[in-house]
């Protein structure tokens, strides 16, 4: 903390010299790429391995030899399993899975969507139960109902994991500064670790079925719960908890009565962002049998079926959209406690009742059990999306060619050969004065072991491929996220329009829209751009949207009284005041972007993407892709403490 | 108050009466289901995530749950993963398999938790192929001694000055780069990363008729929508392929074959004499295949059909 308040008027002192400065040392860095170029630039071709690639080899060939034997295996991992097996599966009798001796699950379609909508009415408002009904009904006309409760399932029970540990981890984070900064890292590694490095050990680990599908899932979308708690309990602001202190609280009183719920509107939209990457996983999960619409969706892509994998995709989406609003809902009405009216106890246990009602029903008759197939859109819809993207394939890959070949000659190549070209020292030497100059001695210093640690992972050439692409993926989130997000955050209506695209983004399988891009911008390291961009630019908007919204109205008013325009508004008080959600979603989007170099991977992006597919799919490449997982978390970490350390305020004022 | 509590009443009233006309879960018992089944028990069959596979998996679970009544539980599973299952003891069967000598060294001859179960019957043959109608429009393209004629075509924004050669499915092992480099082509290798992205790039390529040249191999269900054309390389020799580095041959034929665990060959029950005497020919496959990608029928359905169709094949398969 002293740190930074020394590093202020240094700073401050400097700030003038220091763009100079940063273009002075890119500028140095291309005249010296000119007579070195091709030098020292450690490329391994990939079939190629390394001592450290083989040894992972080993280390993993053991790990599966001493499975039966290990006390671990026994007493930890098999009871680790065992628990989670038994959630999911209860989880899929009572709604997906023939069980108990019955040909149906205990509750049938007409208990599911009567008990949604029941609980969104109860902790959200009728609006959102009526959508949750929609929804659920619309999953069953889809045909798709039992995958749908399959994947619903699976994805409470990481959800619910997730929350149940995420939350309180998060406070831990938001109180202590030495804990955030430990727990920092590991989220990072969470995020940023390809699932596809993990997915093969995890079931050496846990086995194939629920309980490694779920720790899957749980991994990748436990660290947005965390991050958020902590990020709201960070941004109370200092006065509140001060009027606290003077009023004598005690610590448990000031964390339940000011903390938690000043931080509610972070912390659910954490809760959000975790149900959001649970959905996300759902695809990958299937590789390793995990039931559900994510198997829908790979089946489908094997016979390059567009039209049935969107149509799976779209249950995703739209049970990504249900679970988002009512959870949003819910976090609403805990804040507007006490106006109940006296209406509400009695209309509560009425539609208990009749929810009770219709539960009983789709337990006993078959009619409310099992989805009646009278109306389906499962099919219209498939046919729809593959007239849809066959009409766009055919006319507009002019178009496409034209801007794909426009960025990657104008702006990808020239940075690839910059960043490739180079001898290894020069880049790391660029790499760790403009860590020095932009981030001062502590990102020079995390970034020089970084860069070490990415040299011995014997992938510096695919790494620095892999850099060009998610600087330029990265830029484009970030304008993305900055232009909408203000739009979305100053206009409630632009809010409620964009935002369903948004979560369509975020929760479509990126499987479903690859063969349209493939076959759009061709099999290319822009494709790849591309789909990363489609993911990680709704995170970046959402978080830029919250943070503008979070600005007190009576500054903003303030700011319009003195006589602002609209545009002074935005870039003089709105986006300075944003900060702080600016820095966060530069680190958001930045990670889910590296979160899609694997699927980069499957469209043409080639280097650690498809190192760590290769890994996934070849034993002999096992410690390669791991190595490459490894090089992609060591870019993450790396560009985030950089730019991290770039804004002003990141830590936490007072105590 | 009161009007509400009457409304609830009688709605759940109206919905009980009109509930009482359905049918009751349980009612009518599914037949099969009943069925003992008893001497086979369940069978964990692995299906790997391709079409080809899924034929041929569909096929052996359908006579698997039908002639000997084995209750067939399929697992969708990466190969790696479905090798790792017999270890684990939750993969009973693999039945196509590409090669992967590296996969039978750990788990067959290591860890001595599978069994080779024999062939299949099918050939796998992996390759260079262009679009039909590259190989109509340049007939010596075929030919990998005019390739370099061809390079300044197959330019893209990947492959800078030379010609781009798109390779990768993940899954199999490639030589292409030391091909490349050993042929004295003018070409780059990109490596597009999975089968999807390899299957659009040529659908593309030969309804624009742009230029394409990748790797691909059959059996492959696409083939028989687009009919690519291999190009043919220096003859395959025994040992031609041993130093990676030098490889400047073609890749070799593969024999595809069944894996089993080794428990389950050693309970040597039904389901495994099924498994073990399987074999079919890649024409077979390639209809069944057929059925699931381009009929778009499920592949429960495809293998019955084809099971009904050739009842003598499936006859000796149970005859052993």
């Amino acid at each position: 903390m002293a740190a930074t308040t020394l590093a202020a008027p240094r700073s401050a002192g400097r700030r003038i010299g220091r763009p100079v400065l940063v273009a002075a040392v890119l500028l140095a860095w291309v005249v010296l790429w000119i007579p070195t170029r091709g030098m020292h630039t450690l490329g391994l071709s990939p079939a190629d391995l390394t001592p450290l690639h083989r040894w992972l080899n080993d280390v993993n060939d053991t790990v599966g030899a001493d499975r039966n034997s290990s006390p671990v295996f026994l007493y930890f991992f098999n009871e680790i399993r065992a628990a989670i097996d038994a959630l999911v599966t209860l989880l899929q009798d009572l709604i997906a899975q023939p069980s108990f001796g019955r040909p149906v699950p205990v509750l049938g379609w007409l208990g599911v969507v009567a008990l949604v909508a029941y609980v969104s009415w109860v902790f959200g408002n009728g609006r959102v139960a009526l959508l949750a009904a929609g929804g659920f009904v619309f999953l069953g006309l889809q045909g798709l109902w039992t995958e749908s409760m399959d994947t619903l399932a699976l994805t409470l029970a990481a959800v619910a994991i997730s929350l149940l540990a995420g939350i309180p981890l998060g406070v831990w984070a938001g109180l202590s500064d030495r804990f955030y900064r430990l727990i920092t890292p590991a989220l990072d590694f969470m995020q940023t670790m390809p699932t596809f490095v993990y997915l093969a050990p995890l079931t050496l680990l846990f086995l194939i079925g629920p309980a490694s599908a779920t720790i899957a899932t749980l991994i990748y979308a436990m660290p947005p719960a965390i991050r958020l708690t902590a990020h709201g309990i960070r941004s109370v602001h200092p006065s509140a908890v001060e009027a606290t202190e003077s009023l004598g609280a005690t610590g448990r009183q000031k964390l339940f009565k000011v903390l938690l719920p000043l931080s509610k509107r972070t912390i659910v939209l954490g809760v959000n962002q975790t149900i959001m990457a649970a959905l996300s996983m759902v695809t990958i999960a299937a590789l390793i049998d995990a039931p559900g619409l994510g198997k829908s969706v790979v089946k489908a892509l094997q016979t390059l079926d567009v039209g049935t994998a969107f149509n799976a995709g779209l249950a995703i989406v739209v049970l990504a959209i249900v679970l988002d609003r009512v959870t949003t809902a819910a976090g609403d009405r805990v804040r507007r406690t006490g106006a109940a009216s006296r209406l509400r106890r009695p209309l509560v246990a009425l539609f208990g009742i009749l929810a009770a009602a219709c539960c009983y029903l789709s337990y006993t008759y078959v009619w409310a059990a099992e989805f009646p197939d009278t109306y389906r859109i499962g099919g219209p819809i498939a046919r729809g999306a593959d007239t849809v993207t066959g009409w766009a394939q055919d006319h507009l890959f002019a178009v496409t060619d034209t801007v794909k070949n426009l960025v990657t000659y104008a702006l990808l190549n020239p940075l690839q050969a910059l960043l490739v070209e180079s001898p290894w020292w020069l880049v790391a030497a660029v790499a760790v004065l403009l860590a020095a100059l932009i981030g001062g001695v502590r990102a020079a210093v995390v970034t020089a072991a970084c860069l070490a640690l990415l040299i011995g992972t014997g992938l510096w050439q695919d790494a620095m491929t892999t850099l060009a692409m998610t600087i330029v993926a990265t830029l484009l989130v970030m304008a993305l996220g900055i232009v909408l997000g203000v739009w979305m955050g100053r206009n409630r209506h632009v809010d409620r329009i964009i935002r369903p695209v948004l979560d369509a983004g975020q929760t479509m399988p990126a499987f479903v829209y690859l063969v349209p891009f493939v076959a759009l911008f061709a099999a290319t390291r822009f494709t790849a751009i591309v789909a990363a961009v489609v993911f990680a630019a709704p995170v970046a908007i959402k978080i830029v949207a919250d943070g503008v919204r979070g600005i007190p109205a009576t500054t903003v008013e303030a700011a319009t009284a003195a006589g602002s325009s609209t545009w002074q508004l935005i870039t003089k008080v709105q986006l300075p005041m944003a900060r702080r959600s600016l820095t966060l979603a530069a680190n958001q989007g930045l990670i889910y972007v590296l979160s899609m170099v694997v699927v980069g991977g499957l469209v043409g992006a080639g280097a650690l993407g498809y190192d760590v597919v290769a890994g996934f799919s070849q034993s002999q490449l096992y410690g390669k892709g791991l190595a490459a997982g490894a090089a992609i978390v060591l870019l993450g970490i790396m560009l985030d403490r950089i730019a991290r350390a770039s804004s002003p305020s990141n830590t936490r004022k007072g105590h | 108050m009161k009007s509400t509590r009457i409304a609830a009443v009688a709605t759940i009233t109206a919905l009980t009466l009109t509930a009482c006309g359905g049918e009751k879960v349980g009612e009518t018992t599914t037949p099969g289901s009943a069925a003992a089944a008893a001497p086979c028990g369940t069978f964990n069959l692995a299906v790997n995530p391709w079409v080809g596979y899924e034929a041929t998996a569909a096929v052996i679970a359908y006579v698997a749950e039908k002639d000997l009544g084995c209750t067939v539980t399929k697992k969708d599973l990466k190969e790696e993963i479905s090798w790792q299952g017999f270890a684990t003891g939750e993969v009973d069967a693999i039945v196509e398999n590409w090669g992967h000598d590296d996969l039978k060294k750990k788990y067959i001859d290591e860890q001595k938790v599978a069994v080779a179960a024999g062939s299949t019957g099918n050939k796998g043959i992996i390759g260079w192929y262009v679009p039909p109608w590259m190989a109509e429009k340049y007939p010596d393209i075929t030919d990998h001694k005019n390739l370099n004629k061809y390079a300044s075509q197959f330019k893209t924004s990947e492959s800078g000055d030379k010609g781009q050669l798109l390779d990768g499915d993940p899954s199999f092992v490639t030589n292409d780069e030391a091909l490349v480099k050993n042929l004295k082509l003018d070409y780059k290798v990109v490596y597009a990363g999975s089968e999807t992205a390899l299957i659009t790039a040529f659908r593309q390529a030969e309804a624009k008729k742009t230029p394409l040249i990748g790797y691909f191999y059959e059996p492959q269900w696409f083939l028989a929508e687009v009919p690519l054309k291999k190009v043919s390389l220096p003859a395959y020799t025994a040992g031609c392929d041993a130093d990676a580095a030098k490889v400047a041959c073609d890749y070799p034929e593969y024999d595809l074959d069944k894996i089993v665990s080794k428990k389950f060959a050693d309970a040597n029950g039904p389901a495994y004499q099924l498994v073990k005497n399987f074999s079919w020919t890649n024409d077979d496959q390639n209809v069944v295949a057929k059925y699931i990608a381009q009929d778009k029928m499920s592949a429960a359905d495809a293998a019955k059909k084809w099971v009904e169709a050739n009842p003598d094949k499936v006859k000796a398969w149970l005859a052993g």
